[in-house]
């Protein structure tokens, strides 16, 4: 067959494989032009998506986004336990927007099902879903999937790439694939002769790929173990390159404003005084605000400053107390999700009847409140665009390079082949790097100097006002406990709906259906509750939302633990016990995190004077998490002291990285559940710079150790889990302190809180 | 308006404002992006540098106040010859997302110069003003450690 042919035949393949969820080996068609690193050069071979050999050595492509979470390594980890590499010797990059480098896993964990409990995939999927199904083939990083989605298509693209290496040196040497081996990207010959794979990848990629089987979990080298992090010595060197880092021959640096209040329109503005300013060179009208062109970004930054603008008002009630007013009505609406109903709910708030209620039983009920949050990556939200009028280049960190693709195409008026995405390393993402305005308003710079590539950087203050937020969110519960048992747990959520919002933002779906992530954390807690019942309502509210670190589980965890540590109180129970018994029954493997807190923090339900304890649980993204948090009342000011983690994602493919995330998805949600507000007055939101939205520190961060448990069935994510059972224990902890139950965040607003 | 500066030993001159901060004058200037942007109020150390060993907040201070020798991350040691408090860094995994760790690397040797064996109270005192949104905080305070026991042999 002509090379032609099998090039074609091979696209193919791969575009099936997109559909199947299988791997595909063979000549990835790279779409974009030189100097893209992928593009396979006279002499190199890419020998599937994900494995590219050239003269330089070895590359693998790890399409998922770098911020923080480690995912380029345990990527690069998986296909190179089966390609026989060394990972500290191949390149790991993230390549290119392409409809290959497609997350399998997102669709299947949008299914409604409760995650711990297969059985419940059989439950309808609702309309809203018929949605998410058409996002097939999107290339995002996000929902904590990485390495479910990755964990076998990843080993088989090495695997396949190893043996069609193999087969190419088999027909050098005229012998069988059978006696070779492979050690460190060499092949050997039973006489010990070795030829290297970039000696063999030009012939192996015209060669048909051979059915392979995965190796045997007890032989791998890398998964499992803690492998040094390919980024870490960039990390410690100053040279890793981030977004904002992107540095291009006559480079011009931009800095924005836009309408603080959210949506609202541009009137009108008075640049004439920025125009003069030094180092200016232009003011560009962007509709919903501008932008000032400049050599630097400071002097860019002082003349934005000095314009002079008048804002349209926004679509959104300008106070925080009336957007909250808002999101209660959702709860005169019939609910938007019912995705737990077990057993019979009577709630007296429903106008059930409870004088019925058998003799001791014991009711209680609580409403919660939740404000919103903004992502705060570290770093500023920015992107660098050339534009040359047929064609776009982009540079910037981002959790969705084919939606930054669409979006930028269409504000350019090019089809979306034309504009290359350069996904760089991010500082931080969170979920706030999803979105694509951040690429948008740096394309429409771009686009007014043709030619001459920007670099667009937001102050911290634009990005703090102007973030999709974490929602805010209300809760109320009612549950009744007799004999030390929990009898009914009636939840009821309101809150925007952050993919309501995204599916129209991103996808130009409408909105339908019900919204499973508004009621994550809430319907999917492996808990044996007789009647048990979770609703969810969306709020009605034209204020920008987003995914926000464990998304509905991030405001879900806290209301659910919160209720079952104030039903375990009023059953007059230890408040570990009282969850264990619970979940025991249910699933083994989160009752194993639960035991394994109580052992590792001596919990043995009582405190000394002046010491308190709280634990938290929250099953999400496939991972259940238990955490004990210690805090202590040091002259009147309260001191987040000691922390205990355990976790349970099935197979822990580095221990290193997820002891990171479970750490750093903890502090995340400390730092929220202590200190994190965003409010509104006048339209805008008031906080703007870290001062106004702290976090936890050196000084506040508690001294924290972390238990990884294999007994989860499934894989189950890293990034985001940790963060849902911070909030509850912190809560928890504070209540066994002092006696008084948190029912709103941020903690720091009803106690004193060491800062 | 050229001012004169000393950048990791290499003389620059450049032509901008006084008042330009000198993290912006790094950066955009004279091109060494190691050193980072994450406030410019002085809340979060992104862009901690040292001048004349001080860890300073470069977006704190005017170009035209320099009052000595910068040094910056790149300054510090290269990924072929990294500084001990750099290997420690690597040795401890700390960096997540890494946006932070210059800054905090830069704070952490200014503190390491002048209380070669800090203590855990001391640790807090120093790096408290930085900021890191992935939580790599106790890892720093155990690579603060092995870096000055490393340090301290040599
Ligand atoms: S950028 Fe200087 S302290 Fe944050
Ligand atoms: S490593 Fe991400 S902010 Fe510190």
């Amino acid at each position: 067959m002509s090379r032609i042919g099998t090039i074609a035949r091979r696209t193919f393949l791969i575009g099936s494989a997109a559909i199947l969820g299988g791997v595909a080996f063979g000549v990835y068609k790279v779409r974009q032009p030189a100097p893209n690193p992928l593009t396979p050069a006279p002499g190199a071979a890419a020998l599937n998506p994900f494995v590219l050999i050239d003269q330089q050595g070895i590359t693998l492509i790890a399409p998922r986004a770098e911020m923080g979470q480690g995912v380029h390594t345990t990527w690069a980890a998986l296909i190179a336990e089966e390609l026989d590499v060394d990972i500290a010797a191949v390149r790991v990059l993230h390549g290119p927007a392409a409809k290959a480098y497609y997350n399998s896993a997102m669709v299947a964990d949008a299914l409604p099902g409760k995650g711990y409990d297969t059985s419940e995939f059989q439950h309808t999927v609702g309309e809203a879903l018929g949605g998410v199904g058409k996002l097939i083939g999107l290339q995002v990083t996000g929902g904590s999937t990485s390495m479910k989605d990755g964990f076998i298509r990843m080993r088989q693209a090495g695997a396949t790439a190893r043996e069609t290496i193999k087969q190419a040196a088999a027909e050098r040497l005229g012998l069988d694939r059978a006696q070779l081996k492979t050690e460190n990207a060499q092949v050997i010959a039973p006489d010990g002769q070795t030829i290297p794979y970039t000696d063999l990848a030009e012939a192996a990629a015209l060669i048909d790929p051979p059915h392979v089987e995965l190796r045997d979990a007890r032989g791998w080298r890398y998964l499992g173990k803690s492998v040094p992090r390919v980024d870490m010595v960039g990390k410690s060197t100053g040279t890793a390159q981030f977004g904002i880092d992107v540095r291009l021959p006559g480079m011009k640096f931009a800095a924005l404003r836009i309408n603080p209040n959210l949506g609202g329109t541009m009137n009108g503005f008075d640049a004439s005084a920025a125009e003069t300013m030094p180092g200016v060179e232009r003011v560009i009208d962007l509709g919903t605000g501008i932008a000032v062109v400049a050599t630097n970004t400071w002097l860019a930054q002082q003349a934005a400053d000095a314009v002079d603008i008048d804002w349209g008002a926004a679509p959104y009630p300008p106070e925080t107390d009336a957007i909250f007013a808002r999101i209660a009505q959702a709860f005169d609406d019939k609910p938007n999700s019912t995705l737990r109903d077990d057993g019979n709910v009577t709630s007296p708030r429903d106008g059930g009847d409870t004088a019925t209620l058998p003799k001791g039983t014991i009711s209680l009920s609580a409403d919660y409140k939740l404000p919103y949050l903004a992502h705060a990556t570290m770093e500023p939200q920015n992107a660098t665009a050339l534009f040359t009028h047929d064609a776009l280049e982009i540079w910037c960190g981002n959790q969705s390079p084919i939606f930054q693709q669409q979006a930028c195409a269409k504000l350019a008026g090019l089809d979306p082949d034309a504009v290359q995405i350069h996904t760089t390393l991010m500082g931080g993402g969170f979920g706030r790097r999803g979105e694509p305005d951040f690429a948008a308003y740096a394309t429409q710079v771009a686009m007014a100097m043709p030619g001459t590539p920007v670099q667009l950087t937001w102050s911290r203050e634009e990005d703090m006002t102007h973030d999709y937020y974490r929602p805010g969110a209300l809760a109320r519960f009612t549950g009744t406990v007799k004999d030390g048992q929990a009898v009914m747990l009636d939840a009821r959520i309101a809150a925007q709906s952050a993919t309501h919002q995204a599916l129209n933002r991103w996808a130009g779906l409408p909105a339908a259906g019900p919204d499973k992530v508004l009621v994550d954390g809430a319907f999917n807690q492996p808990y044996a509750i007789p009647n048990y019942r979770v609703r969810g309502h969306v709020a009605d509210l034209d204020l920008p939302v987003g995914f926000w670190r464990s998304v509905g589980a991030s405001f879900n965890g806290f209301f659910h633990d919160t209720f079952i540590d104030e039903m375990a109180h009023a059953a007059g129970r230890d408040p570990l016990d009282f969850r264990l018994e619970l979940i025991r029954p249910v699933h083994a493997p989160s009752a194993g995190t639960l035991d394994t807190v109580r052992q590792m923090s001596g919990w043995t339900g009582k405190t000394p004077e002046g010491v308190g304890r709280g634990v938290g649980f929250t099953y999400s993204f496939g991972t259940p998490v238990a955490q004990v948090i210690e805090v202590v009342d040091q002259d009147g000011s309260i001191r987040i002291t000691r922390a205990w983690i355990a976790c349970d994602m099935g197979i822990a493919l580095d221990r290193s990285i997820i002891e990171a995330q479970m750490i750093g998805g903890m502090i995340y949600g400390l730092s929220a559940a202590a200190y994190g507000k965003i409010t509104f007055s006048d339209g805008a939101v008031q906080q703007r710079n870290f001062p106004d939205y702290d976090a936890i520190r050196m000084h506040t961060a508690p001294l924290t150790e972390v238990a990884i448990l294999e007994a989860n069935t499934y894989l189950g994510g890293a990034g985001e889990p940790g963060t849902p059972p911070a909030m509850p224990a912190l809560g928890n902890a504070l209540f066994d302190l002092t006696g008084t139950r948190a029912r709103e965040l941020p903690l720091s607003n009803s106690f004193d809180l060491r800062v | 308006m050229s001012t004169q500066l000393t950048v990791n030993g290499t003389p620059h001159r450049v032509d901008l404002p006084d008042d330009v901060p000198l993290l912006w004058v790094l950066r955009d200037e004279i091109g060494l992006t190691g050193t980072k942007f994450g406030c410019g109020v002085a809340a979060c150390g992104a862009c901690t540098v040292q001048i004349d060993g001080e860890a300073v907040r470069s977006c704190q201070v005017s170009l035209s106040d320099v009052w000595g020798d910068v040094t910056t991350i790149e300054g510090l040691g290269t990924p072929d010859s990294m500084a001990a408090i750099q290997q420690a860094w690597v040795a401890h995994q700390v960096a997540q997302c890494g946006y932070c760790q210059s800054g905090q690397i830069m704070q952490a040797a200014a503190l390491l110069a002048e209380t070669p064996d800090p203590t855990d109270a001391e640790i807090d005192d120093a790096m408290q003003g930085n900021l890191c949104r992935c939580g790599t905080y106790p890892r720093i305070r155990a690579a603060i450690h092995t870096a000055a026991a490393k340090m301290k042999e040599t």
